[in-house]
């Protein structure tokens, strides 16, 4: 196959300096032999390979005669061989394959029509009402926030427990348990921190101690003007929990774990998500037995308008952001 | 405008093509990590502000953070910082 041929050809050409040439050995995952020094973890395995392959003939090995031994030779080349070959099908396979899943999708796009073009069937009755009566409706300026937090403010709040679910489903399997002492981990996790603490990492530290504050307030701030510019609860929230994540990735678990505890994570994020039922179920009740409860809508454009939008971009929020940062910690310590 | 969407599209199936090649882990989800940042891009060009800033802060950030950590989880990093 191409694939082999396109490997023979690399390797004397391995010390060819071209930009291509470079590029593809990074994506092919070999390390420039110039300029740094392969790392013995790789040539450990090939030491020991030959190692073992010089003491065979020494070994006496009297319950294996040396007919065996090659005939046992020979059926584990003939099988590698018969693997190769299959292996060779494999990729022809995968080629074809890959070939006709693009023609289709290919054609499929030809067939589509013209993007942004009026007669288009999403163009119907439901996105214009969206869009005519969206800011009488909700008092949101952004038609995204108005769509997705009043029309169809059920949706997100699936949305947000399929979240908190998954980060709940990290938790039992990642946390280690109080009762039974994980050993194992413990060292593990003792160790990186003492190579943490050994390891300054100036740049590192540095560059989060002037990133973490702008990260988190632009977060905050998506979040808050969720209902009048582009942005709502959930990316802000992912800002959030992006900016968390630096901090504890620079300077350790342990400040940032005097804070989020994880009685805080789990009161915090219940709380959110108990919130946002709540606002929904008030405005679904009242809507559908029509007793008028309305919440002002107030001003658009301003902060506070749009009646339930904005705190139900908050309670998103807060919950995306914690999530997300109990993911990381979940990952990288298993705990919070 | 037409030019720097034709660069941003090419670029962007490059990264596909790279990322489905590359032989190390941590080189493909460096490669990811490109992709997300130029569809971010095309979501902004295309109007659709929302989505860019989500998937920069999703696609690009958090997501790769998480890949990573599950690339050293199983031993996949070589040359960590304590060998």
């Amino acid at each position: 196959m191409s694939n082999s041929n396109f490997n023979q050809d690399k390797k004397p050409n391995a010390h060819s300096k071209t930009p291509w040439k470079a590029f593809a050995g990074w994506v092919n995952g070999e390390y420039p032999e110039d300029t740094f020094e392969k790392p013995e973890l790789y040539q450990v395995p090939e030491q020991a390979h030959g190692a073992h392959h010089q003491e065979e003939p020494e070994q006496p090995a009297p319950a294996v005669p040396e007919q065996d031994a090659i005939q046992a030779g020979q059926g584990h080349f003939l099988l590698k061989e018969k693997f190769t070959r299959f292996y060779k099908v494999y990729i022809v396979l995968s080629v074809i394959i890959g070939c006709c899943v693009v023609g289709v999708l290919a054609f499929a796009v030809c067939s589509l029509p013209p993007y942004g073009y009026a007669e288009n069937p999403v163009n119907n009755e439901v996105s214009e009402k969206y869009l005519e009566d969206g800011l009488a409706d909700t008092g949101a300026t952004n038609a995204v926030a108005g769509m997705i937090l009043d029309y169809r403010a059920f949706d997100t709040f699936g949305e947000s427990t399929v979240l908190f679910v998954a980060v709940a489903a990290v938790m039992m399997l990642m946390k280690r348990s109080m009762n039974k002492k994980d050993e194992e981990g413990e060292r593990l996790v003792a160790h990186e921190t003492a190579i943490d603490k050994k390891d300054q990492n100036l740049i590192l530290k540095y560059g989060a101690m002037i990133l973490v504050p702008f990260i988190i307030l632009f977060g905050v701030y998506v979040i808050l003007n969720g209902h009048i510019s582009p942005g709502g609860g959930f990316s802000g929230g992912a800002m959030i929990g992006g900016g968390l994540m630096l901090y504890a990735l620079a300077f350790g678990h342990e400040k940032i774990s005097k804070v989020i505890t994880y009685r805080a994570f789990t009161v915090t994020t219940g709380c959110a998500l108990l919130t946002y039922a709540g606002c929904k179920a008030y405005s679904f009740y009242t809507g559908a037995n029509h007793l008028g409860g309305d919440i002002p809508k107030g001003i658009a454009g301003a902060i506070i308008s749009g009646g339930f939008i904005l705190p139900l971009n908050i309670c998103v929020g807060i919950t995306v952001a914690f999530t997300m940062y109990g993911f990381y910690a979940l990952f990288s310590k298993g705990e919070l | 405008m037409m030019v720097l969407e034709f660069a941003l599209i090419t670029f962007l199936i490059v990264c596909a093509v790279a990322f489905t090649f590359s032989k190390r882990l941590l080189t493909s989800v460096i490669i990811f990590m490109a992709y997300s940042l130029i569809m971010s891009i095309i979501w902004l060009i295309m109007e659709s502000p929302d989505l860019a800033i989500t998937e920069a802060a999703v696609g690009a950030g958090v997501t790769s953070v998480l890949l990573f950590l599950a690339l050293k989880k199983v031993n996949a990093l070589k040359g960590k910082k304590d060998e």
